[in-house]
């Protein structure tokens, strides 16, 4: 993957004290679960809104003995997951993989992985969207002191009311989650499929925002419970009946495709990593 | 020159006028208005599209003489278009017809006729190429005109729209073809609430940072937030007017750039969930922009109590021109109002001046 590190850049791009600051800030996301940490985010080569947030993270954990996977809605080869991967390679030179049973440091966006990650392995999410109450409240000033009072109501509320008029919950992605029944947390906008996956979890999950400069995380063995009323249960996405027409998986999120010669559908494991893996068997 | 100076204010806005040209002058090197051209395009595309005048040459005649002022630029292509004759509207183009540079999909991986990335800064490391201090120009454009001279050329293929595969699913709304003339925003004054080809026109030569900002401000929660954006495609396409004395014949006229966005959002559907699309379609290769302009296009749509939503708020205030025409007249002397102000302060003040 990597040329060679280039030694013109201190190693993993950042200076050593930014990365100092932003591990600090780790620590604390750590020790305060689901609470956004404000950052001084740094400016990188690759655009706002591309992953900075969870790259500065990487670059912040990463040394010369971790081996990196990156993806991008669940692929090793999307492109966006390619430059990241060759970005983090170009200054760091570290081993890089596809099978995430390897990695040490997996960066993400939008998936959790279909295989359970150890207490050995970090998963970095990239977070476009840091404030779960963004839906209900546009300002930063005011969200901010809802999380502070535990001031949840506006959200259960639209819960509520998405359930009243459709007989549902219509949030899709980025499905609202409550920490240690302390802190409403985006869990990133990963599949409600995934969700169930931040609860009790082996591996450290860490999220980072660069645009709107926050971090927060998830370590081992946290309460992670999706936002749901007693008599209207959290709900994944269905792919009842549907397989992956690669693996012939049944129980993976899968993405939707169309041939581009046919037209015809068809149904794809989204976890290229796993697929691979389970056509081996 | 003394600003203040209301007599003799003559004499120095012609000085003023004659140091524009002495910043402008710079070096002994010519700025070419082929390099201005060619090795600026995204800037000369910005220009155009702003303008709303298809004139890459004039773009960037217009650039050099304003010291590369995207403001002035378009304030110069705009005045200038008032000078042409409108001869003709060209006829509907459909741009599945579209000769492609680039094409993609956030919403699916594989789409009917496939994704062509084509030439894009997104996946470009944003490290400066000190390289480019001393570059060969004529090596580089040869060795790049001979690569493409080797290739074998393919045939145009017509390509659909990802939104015609969903609106086979009936999860977009099919409408029926609606030629109706469209309202020209250039030629009439804009009224509320706007007729959608009204709006359309109007983001589409709206300021670029300003539709950007408003669609991030939306993207960040003043709005629907986020949409997915289900196609995008840059390319050629093919302009043609009515052949007057047979109504049925068309004559080609040329072929101009352009972006366009296709993006999708959750929409309400009696008691049940659809899919809506916002449109964007901007001059040139000018990505953020036509994005920009397909989610304030849903948004006003949808309308709402937040800034992006309403009409008049983001019609209204996007016009390069008018936006920084009024901006400047603000160092125009306001000696009379201002006194006038003074004067209401002043007297709340126990009237003290008197």
């Amino acid at each position: 993957m990597s040329n060679g590190r280039n030694r013109e850049y201190n190693y993993a791009f950042l200076d050593e004290s930014s990365k100092r600051e932003i591990r600090r800030s780790v620590l604390k996301a750590v020790a305060i679960p689901g609470y956004q940490v404000p950052f001084g985010s740094r400016e990188l080569p690759i655009g706002r809104g591309w992953g900075t947030g969870g790259i500065q993270l990487t670059l912040s954990l990463i040394g010369p003995e971790d081996t990196l996977k990156v993806i991008d809605q669940g692929s090793d080869e999307s492109v966006n997951a390619v430059n990241i991967k060759k970005f983090v390679g170009i200054c760091t030179d570290v081993e890089t993989t596809t099978d995430t049973r390897k990695a040490t440091i997996i960066q993400t966006r939008h998936r959790i992985p279909e295989i359970k990650l150890r207490n050995d392995q970090i998963l970095v999410l990239q977070v476009p969207i840091p404030e779960p109450l963004r839906i209900v409240e546009p300002k930063e000033e005011v969200t901010r002191k809802m999380h502070a009072e535990k001031d949840y109501a506006p959200i259960w509320l639209q819960l509520y009311e998405s359930i009243i008029k459709y007989g549902k919950v219509t949030i899709p992605t980025e499905y609202p989650c409550m920490v240690e029944d302390r802190y409403v947390m985006s869990p990133s906008p990963i599949p409600k499929f995934d969700n169930p996956k931040l609860h009790d979890a082996d591996c450290l999950y860490l999220f980072g925002a660069g645009r709107e400069k926050k971090i927060y995380a998830i370590p081992p063995h946290t309460k992670v419970v999706s936002l749901a009323f007693e008599d209207v249960p959290f709900e994944k996405e269905s792919f009842k009946g549907k397989k992956c027409r690669i693996c012939g998986s049944t129980d993976t999120y899968l993405d939707e495709m169309f041939d581009s010669v046919t037209g015809e559908k068809f149904y794809q494991c989204s976890d290229t990593s796993y697929c691979k893996e389970q056509c081996k068997r | 020159m003394a600003y203040v100076a209301v007599s003799g204010g003559e004499e120095a806005i012609e000085e003023s006028i004659k140091l524009l040209d002495y910043y402008r002058s710079g070096t002994e090197k010519d700025l070419e208005l082929e390099v201005i051209e060619k090795k600026m395009s995204l800037l000369v595309d910005r220009v155009m599209s702003e303008a709303g005048l298809y004139a890459p040459t004039y773009a960037a005649l217009a650039l050099k003489q304003c010291e590369g002022s995207t403001d002035e630029a378009v304030f110069l292509l705009r005045a200038y278009r008032s000078t042409l004759k409108r001869n003709f509207y060209t006829t509907v183009t459909d741009t599945r017809n579209m000769r492609m540079l680039r094409r993609i999909s956030a919403a699916f991986k594989d789409i009917p006729g496939g994704q062509v990335l084509g030439a894009t800064y997104d996946y470009t490391h944003r490290l400066m190429n000190f390289n480019l201090k001393n570059e060969d120009a004529k090596a580089l454009h040869r060795k790049m005109i001979d690569k493409i001279e080797s290739q074998d050329k393919e045939e145009i293929t017509s390509f659909g729209r990802v939104s015609d595969e969903l609106k086979k699913e009936g999860l977009l709304d099919i409408y029926e073809k609606h030629d109706e003339k469209p309202f020209d925003v250039t030629e009439n004054l804009l009224e509320f609430p706007a007729k959608r080809s009204a709006r359309l026109q109007t983001l589409s030569r709206a300021d670029t940072g300003f539709i950007s900002g408003l669609a991030y401000a939306v993207l960040r929660g003043f709005g629907q937030v986020h949409p997915t954006v289900g196609e995008l495609r840059s390319g050629y396409v093919e302009l043609e007017v009515l052949y007057t004395n047979l109504p049925e014949e068309t004559i080609y006229i040329g072929e101009i750039l352009l972006t366009e966005v296709e993006a999708f959002n959750q929409a309400e559907d009696k008691n049940q969930l659809k899919l809506a699309s916002g449109y964007g379609a901007v001059f040139g290769r000018n990505e953020n922009k036509a994005i920009a302009m397909s989610v304030l296009d849903r948004e006003l749509e949808t309308g709402g109590d937040y800034p992006p939503q309403d009409e008049e708020f983001v019609l209204m205030h996007g016009d390069c021109l008018e936006m920084n025409g009024f901006i400047s007249h603000l160092k125009l002397p306001h000696y009379v109002t201002f006194q006038s102000k003074l004067d209401a302060v002043r007297k709340t003040r126990g009237k003290k001046n008197e």
